[in-house]
């Protein structure tokens, strides 16, 4: 149980709202959320079909544990065909809407067709209906939730919308919920404004039941509970300095991709970090960290709350920006700072700020800055296009001036929106797009920690960290300790790392929850909530299967084992500093290990003995 | 010895763990919009607030029931709801200053916060100590340690 064995199916060319059960089959092979959602999308879209046409279907998915009292249990998912990437695309959020959503009643919402104008969908509990947005059509996220929370009447009610980037069909869009958490990745809420979806607005007043167990799953939740308060890194590190607790130390083994990852160590920083977010600064003395914030049922609480300076540039002249919203996460600090060579704290906040209020994911849009910066110092695109901004790597205004035009999609917002791989393809240089399968990297140089490398080739949604993070071993020592300038094992490590996190997705858990946790303390709790029984072997075949479901639907997309690859850049340019200094990403190293562990061809497909030891469909 | 909640909203992250025990030990299910404790969140300013009935002595509750349905609890000093009296009228609700007594239309009674009867589920899940059960004389008691950590003593040395 745990699951609450409905679905909600939207249709938005007919306008219709269906209930319909859950196939328990399949939440038996596949779990809930990631899983569960991936096999239907398996079963229902066509894997070559164009992502913003209609026939393209995007599921928001919970998790059996989603909404329950389990630590991080909130967490759901948006699972679609990427435009940004062609791929299969899961983008994992966290706040308060999914536990809502799953409070009244639905595991997952499967949204089909296309409206003929702006809707959005209301859910109180069982009721489910489609209501004209045409005047939030044009809108914010921000304002939209605004709007919407005062339409309603109803304070408590969970909004998740896409901004207005979307709209301009920006190809990196989020879905943002509860203002500042983000299915941020692949473009998932470029999907949901193609098809005419504005926003899910969404009251849940019938709770989260069927406990298997309650009393065992208790015991389990707080067992979990004290190993995450007594961890270093989720009990004390996340907390204090959030994600942002890396940037030192990421900067320091030299893996800081810095400048479109020309460097692999960045200057400024220091100046950007979780420490820096809490030096009292000099107009106002507030530090940029007002507090810490969990998610729904969240003990780990990484979120940040932060305030620019009123002072400074960005927002000055702009009032509207002067309270708290979410503050830099490691991965958006990363991106707008040390890939734009940007060391401004405020700057990157209020940058940061717009992503959310416009719903741009941050990592792909400072990555595609980065990569515009390197064209502009190329001299391949002038300040001609970019309405005489001088475009160069370490301007923080230029930084605010382009994302306010990412986020209206207006100017050169429109070439931004591209996101790296094709603006990089339009001006005639693909190899200064540091992309996997069109998407951009995050915040690891893989020639300083070499599992990354195999992570990004191999992700199945182009390059990303969550996909595998054996940063965890390879730097921080979790599980085990591992020589991150090594490649040798690597092939077993990334293969471990991404069948494990399928699983911690599919049970609506949040993977940060892994600096801490092993499946010997997950598979415990997902045992006591959910019939049946889960033992930690049984996830980690439940998330091997989620990957070669994922990756199936991938190769019959038409990507093939070829763009299991990196950019030239880290192939064949050597680091230039720190610990990997002279050293290039070996990927030729670990790949051919890792299709024979995945049991591929040597060009990246499924074996006909693979798909049936998985049982995977036809 | 008495005890009472005793809520700093400066350690609170927001989490709604307290709201998920709370309605798990009362309702059976983990449901916010069934807690007795309620978690506010002041988005603008960057603050959480637990709130919930702080068991007034003079409990405008108890007084304003025409049915005489809220009682004190002898061991705990709570102002329970005997749910077996009341009768739904819910002018209890309006004489709360605090709005910390509220009407559930699912079983036509009202509900407030009882404690749970001396083991308060809420103070048990909270990760951060935003929410402890301590001494009702004493809930000062953290406020003063904090000040008396900030007393210089060095004050007369120095001169």
């Amino acid at each position: 149980m745990a699951w609450t064995r409905q679905l909600l199916r939207v249709n938005l060319t007919d306008g219709t709202c269906i209930a319909e059960p859950v196939n328990m089959e399949w939440a038996r092979q596949y779990l809930g959320q990631r899983g569960l959602a991936t096999r239907y999308i398996v079963d229902e879209v066509d894997p070559k079909v164009d992502p913003l046409s209609p026939e393209n279907k995007m599921i928001m998915a919970t998790g059996p544990l989603t909404g329950t009292m389990a630590s991080t249990g909130g967490r759901y998912s948006v699972i679609t065909k990427s435009p940004l990437t062609g791929a299969i695309a899961c983008s994992n959020s966290g706040g308060f809407f999914g536990a809502e959503m799953k409070s009244a009643g639905w595991d997952m919402i499967i949204f089909e067709g296309k409206a003929a104008s702006p809707v959005y969908l209301s859910i109180e509990n069982e009721k489910a209906e489609l209501l004209p947005a045409d005047d939030l059509w044009g809108k914010s996220c921000w304002e939209t939730d605004e709007i919407l929370h005062n339409k309603h009447q109803d304070p408590q009610l969970r909004v998740a919308v896409v901004g207005r980037s979307a709209e301009a069909g920006c190809l990196y869009s989020a879905v943002i919920n509860d203002l500042h958490r983000a299915a941020g990745r692949s473009g998932v809420g470029t999907v949901m404004a193609s098809k005419n979806l504005k926003a899910v607005a969404v009251r849940g007043t019938r709770g989260v039941g069927n406990i298997e167990d309650p009393a065992k799953f208790m015991e389990t939740v707080n067992a979990g509970k004290k190993v995450l308060a007594e961890n270093a890194v989720t009990g004390e590190g996340l907390p204090a300095l959030g994600t942002q607790v890396l940037m030192n130390v990421i900067n320091e083994v030299g893996a800081m991709p810095t400048r479109n990852m020309r460097e692999s160590q960045f200057e400024g920083a220091h100046k950007i970090s979780g420490e820096a977010m809490l030096e009292p600064r000099k107009s106002d003395g507030k530090p940029n960290l007002t507090r810490n914030g969990g998610c729904f049922a969240c003990t780990i609480a990484c979120g940040r709350i932060s305030t620019i300076d009123r002072e400074h540039f960005s927002v000055k002249e702009k009032p509207q920006y002067w309270g708290n919203s979410g503050g830099l996460e490691y991965e958006a600090a990363w991106a707008l700072g040390s890939d734009t060579g940007v060391d401004d704290l405020d700057a990157l906040t209020y940058v940061n700020f717009i992503c959310n209020e416009d719903g741009m994911d941050p990592i792909s849009f400072g990555a595609t800055v980065a990569a515009a910066m390197e064209l502009f110092e190329e001299g391949v695109i002038n300040t001609s296009h970019t309405d005489g901004v001088e475009l160069k790597f370490g301007n923080a205004q230029a930084l605010c001036w382009a994302v306010e035009q990412s986020a209206l999609g207006t100017g050169f917002g429109a070439d931004l929106n591209l996101g790296s791989r094709k603006l990089c393809q339009k001006y005639g240089r693909p190899e200064l797009s540091m992309t996997v399968k069109g998407q951009e990297f995050p915040a690891y140089d893989p020639r300083g920690i070499q599992g990354m490398g195999l992570t990004y080739a191999t992700s199945n949604r182009g390059a990303c960290h969550l996909r595998s993070y054996t940063v965890s071993s390879e730097i921080l020592g979790v599980p085990e300790k591992t020589d991150p300038l090594a490649t040798e094992g690597k092939a077993g490590l990334v293969k471990a790392f991404q069948d494990a996190t399928a699983a911690v997705d599919s049970a609506g858990l949040c993977v940060f929850t892994t600096f801490a946790w092993t499946l010997d303390d997950i598979a415990p709790q997902i045992d006591a909530a959910c019939e049946g029984d889960w033992s930690p072997e049984r996830l980690v075949e439940v998330g091997e299967r989620i990957w070669q479901l994922e990756r199936d639907f991938n190769n019959k997309a038409g990507i093939s084992g070829a763009e299991d690859t990196l950019p030239d850049r880290l192939l064949k340019d050597a680091a230039k500093s720190g610990p990997a200094k002279g050293m290039v990403a070996g990927l030729d190293k670990m790949l051919p290990e890792y299709y024979q562990l995945r049991g591929w061809t040597a060009d990246g497909q499924l074996t006909a003995e693979t798909r049936s030891k998985f049982g995977l469909p036809g | 010895m008495q005890k009472s909640l005793h809520i700093d909203p400066g350690k609170c992250t927001g989490c709604l763990q307290c709201e998920m025990a709370c309605s798990l030990e009362n309702e059976g299910v983990f449901n916010p919009a069934k807690s007795r404790i309620k978690v506010f969140n002041f988005h603008e300013e960057g603050r959480f607030v637990p709130y919930t009935c702080t068991q007034c002595d003079e409990a405008w509750c108890m007084h304003a029931c025409p049915v005489d349905a809220i009682v004190v609890n002898a061991v705990t000093g709570s102002k329970d709801v005997k749910a077996d009296l009341c009768v739904g009228c819910k002018v209890c609700t309006i004489a709360c200053p605090f709005g910390t007594v509220n009407y559930n239309a699912d079983s036509g009674k009202v509900v407030k916060c009882d404690l749970c009867g001396g083991d308060p589920k809420c103070a048990t899940a909270c990760p951060t100590d935003a929410i402890t059960y301590v001494d009702a004389n004493a809930t000062g008691l953290d406020k003063m340690r904090a000040w008396a950590a900030k007393t210089d003593n060095s004050v007369n040395a120095d001169a």
